[in-house]
């Protein structure tokens, strides 16, 4: 997750991981960790994030910018249920996984290069 | 290929979904998917946000997701009954005027290991019976399948990311540092080092800005070990 300073938009933070920020915590699927420092409303400290869910947040000082990693320290799925996802399609039309809900999907990634 | 696949499976309620994991979005998978004709959705990833979101570390690599968005087949090769390399180079005579590196990646690729067959007879099974398929793995067992991510690993997504940030906006030589820092911390990331070295060589050879390229590395972990076969 690119940010432009140590902060992160909670808005953004599900969109993007699938962590969402509950009264409880930070939430994904059935796990949910404190962030007894998170103020109640407004942008989360990215350094308290990145210590309570072991991101990896990462400085180029250079160009002002961070970068936040996935969580880690166990299995890329914290659970079996397919996080929310919305690509956009060759002419940029956006399309969410989340449509397909009732169908099984095979979901393949490929490359160009 | 997987129109085909698809053109089977839909009608018994599988739908395919293919995502291009390509920093240049579709300027550079887009006349892929036109020539694919596909009737699926074809998405892409500019972002790499699969191989975070589920820890997708080469390609093709697929999921299997049932009715109610549970996965249950965690990130794995796949192919959809056909190996796409060994379909391009079947009945192909190789030029006698080929380069000689040119040669060496075509022989490497036929020694890359591949079960085409076998992915798709399982998918077929899923398909038919559903849930009751032996390949519908437990949520348990999906999560346990998937890869594991020690903190290297997130530091790696995070270069990464960074690099493709500047390397979009033509920050070249920076995005290319974090490129050798993601390759360096998740050595095993096919992704990440090839995307990055395409954007040196279409045939991601020798570059001096990175310390090794495709068919040096392939021979180095050896082309058997290219995919890691799902557990079918």
């Amino acid at each position: 997750m690119l940010l432009e300073r140590p902060e992160v938009d909670r808005a953004a933070l599900a969109a993007q991981t699938g962590w969402e920020v509950k009264p409880e915590g930070a939430c994904k699927a059935d796990r949910c960790v404190p962030l007894p420092d998170a103020p109640a409303d407004g942008p989360l400290d990215a350094r308290m994030l990145a210590d309570r869910l072991g991101m990896a947040l990462v400085a180029d000082d250079a160009h002002g910018l961070w970068a936040l990693g996935p969580e880690s320290g166990g299995r890329a799925l914290l659970s079996a249920e397919m996080p929310d996802l919305e690509l956009p399609d060759r002419h940029g039309r956006p399309f969410a996984l989340r449509s397909l809900r009732g169908t099984r999907i095979v979901m393949v990634a490929w490359a160009s290069w | 290929m997987w129109q085909e696949l698809r053109t089977e499976l839909r009608p018994q309620g599988v739908e395919v979904v293919t995502v291009a994991l390509d920093t240049g979005g579709a300027d550079a998978a887009g006349q892929f998917i036109d020539a694919a004709e596909p009737e699926h959705p074809s998405l892409i990833d500019a972002g790499h946000r699969l191989d975070g979101l589920l820890g997708i570390s080469n390609v093709p690599m697929g999921v299997w997701i049932d009715e109610a968005g549970i996965l249950v087949r965690p990130p794995e090769t796949a192919h959809p009954g056909k190996s796409v390399l060994r379909e391009m180079m079947r009945g192909q005579k190789i030029p006698e005027n080929v380069p000689p590196r040119v040669l060496e990646m075509l022989t490497e690729t036929t020694k890359i290991r591949v079960k085409p067959e076998r992915y798709a007879e399982a998918l077929r099974d899923w398909a038919a019976r559903g849930a009751d398929s032996p390949y519908a793995l437990s949520p348990e067992e999906v999560v346990e399948r998937s890869r594991p991510r020690p903190p290297e690993l997130s530091e790696a997504a995070a270069h990464f990311e960074l690099g493709q940030h500047l390397y979009r906006a033509g920050d070249v030589d920076p995005a290319r540092a974090h490129f050798r820092a993601a390759h360096r911390l998740d050595p095993d990331n096919w992704t990440y080092r090839r995307q990055a070295w395409s954007f040196e060589d279409p045939l991601q050879g020798p570059s001096e800005h990175y310390d090794s390229d495709w068919l040096s590395d392939l021979k180095a972990s050896g082309a058997e070990n290219y995919y890691s076969l799902p557990d079918l």
